[in-house]
């Protein structure tokens, strides 16, 4: 039990390690405060594509949408950090992250809005329309509010999904809470600066888990 | 060489083709053994973690929603650092590959519980009443009268989650394990040429495409009719 203590919850290394951590845990709330509203905004335009009148572009948003969900995030985004080089194409880890978290994010979110659009009924459409607004009107301010209510915690889900999925930028060097704490256990042989990331990570996303459930159980109800 | 044939040497280059061809196809047969491995004990494991929550036993039921939030809160790769990084040095030293299933299998599990559990509760109370005052016991209630009933409006959304948990299986190059995108990036270094990536990279696709497509299709064909 006490060498289970000193493995993982060892309280004077996680002290030790914290500056580092810390730092990393920042730069993570950063990476998060670019790689989410990106992905929110791309994954609107792939949904409003996806529900074009043009048949052309329909068909390739659905080409983008399956294989951008079929290849794993981590596959992403080596194939971009360590495939562009060989192109002659030289990026850092933190544009090969905002690439691929672009290209993986907005087909999951673009799926999320159309089928909260939807999930609008056509008398909406008609209605707004009737009344003389324009059909990019009538998508702002009739359609989306309605679809993203009805979609929220599909949005939040996919929102916590999006955070857990910062921690791949460790694997390219991105010096995110993951990194940072991955090298603070390389140099200590000590599991318990992860231990410490793992506390800050739930702290961020426990209270959202909690909420998303609760809003999963009324829903039922 | 035009810019046209540099790009077809980097990442469609024959000759790097076909010496690595066995590996990627070593690599693919690995994920996919995983990724099965994985689907069936999460599942199994998750529907039976709902099963025991609808018995209501309070400290049951915390420990439950604990564990449930644990590892839907948590990222799978910090989950899969800790224990194959920490464990050795405590005396338990668990191959990368276990690690990577103990680890994916209580991600799906946490998730299908969830899951699950939304499925019983959706179903009307009047037919545990009706089934219970046949003469059913509570056991008997829950697998044959609400479970077939709840079973219908999980699988959209079982679906989905179980094809988003399975390509994790690509977290195992963290720590060594020899499945596909491991492969393909070993065979990166030591070419030094892009096109192991590649064959990776449509490996993966061919993989997952067609899940993508049973997804899609599934969550059509379960949707409910809108009245």
């Amino acid at each position: 039990m006490d060498a289970l203590l000193q493995q993982f919850f060892n309280f004077d290394i996680m002290m030790q390690a914290s500056p580092i951590i810390l730092r990393g845990f920042g730069m993570t709330l950063l990476l998060c405060l670019v790689v989410i509203p990106m992905g929110l905004l791309g994954g609107l335009a792939v949904a409003l594509a996806s529900l074009s009148p043009i048949r052309a572009v329909r068909w390739i948003t659905i080409v983008f949408v399956d294989l951008f969900r079929a290849i794993p995030p981590l596959a992403l985004l080596i194939f971009i950090s360590a495939g562009l080089p060989f192109a002659d194409i030289r990026i850092s880890p933190f544009t090969a992250v905002c690439i691929s978290f672009l290209l993986n994010n907005s087909a999951y979110y673009g799926e999320i809005y159309r089928s909260g659009i939807e999930s609008i009924g056509s008398g909406q459409t008609d209605a707004s329309r009737s009344t003389g607004l324009s059909a990019t009107q009538t998508m702002a301010y009739v359609i989306l509010p309605q679809a993203v209510r009805n979609v929220l915690p599909d949005l939040i889900s996919n929102t916590v999904e999006v955070v857990k999925l910062t921690s791949l930028a460790s694997v390219v060097a991105f010096a995110e809470l993951l990194y940072a704490a991955d090298m603070a256990r390389s140099v200590t042989y000590n599991a318990s600066p992860i231990t410490f990331a793992a506390i800050l990570y739930l702290i961020v996303l426990w209270p959202v888990v909690r909420l998303l459930s609760r809003l999963e159980n009324k829903m039922q109800n | 060489m035009t810019q046209y044939e540099r790009f077809l040497d980097t990442f469609f280059n024959p000759e790097v083709m076909a010496n690595y061809f066995p590996k990627i196809v070593e690599g693919l047969l690995v994920t996919c053994q995983i990724a099965f491995l994985v689907v069936i004990s999460g599942i199994v494991f998750g529907l039976a973690l709902a099963l025991l929550r609808s018995y209501r036993w309070t400290p049951v039921n915390l420990a439950i929603i604990f564990f449930v939030d644990m590892f839907r809160a948590l990222p799978p790769l910090v989950l899969i650092l800790i224990l194959y990084f920490g464990l050795p040095n405590v005396g338990f030293t668990l191959s990368g590959y276990v690690v990577l299933w103990l680890v994916l299998t209580c991600v799906l599990a946490a998730f299908s519980e969830e899951i699950f559990w939304a499925g019983i509760l959706s179903v009307d109370k009047g037919q545990w009443m009706a089934s219970r005052s046949t003469g059913m016991s509570y056991t008997q209630t829950l697998l044959n009268v609400v479970m077939p009933q709840a079973i219908r409006l999980t699988i959209p959304p079982l679906t989905n989650r179980t094809i988003a948990i399975t390509k994790n299986t690509a977290l195992g190059m963290v720590i060594g394990v020899d499945e596909l995108l491991n492969e393909a990036t070993t065979a990166q270094a030591f070419s030094g040429n892009a096109t192991p990536l590649m064959m990776g990279a449509i490996a993966y696709l061919i993989l997952f495409v067609p899940v993508v497509y049973l997804g899609r299709y599934i969550e059509h064909r379960f949707a409910w009719r809108k009245v």
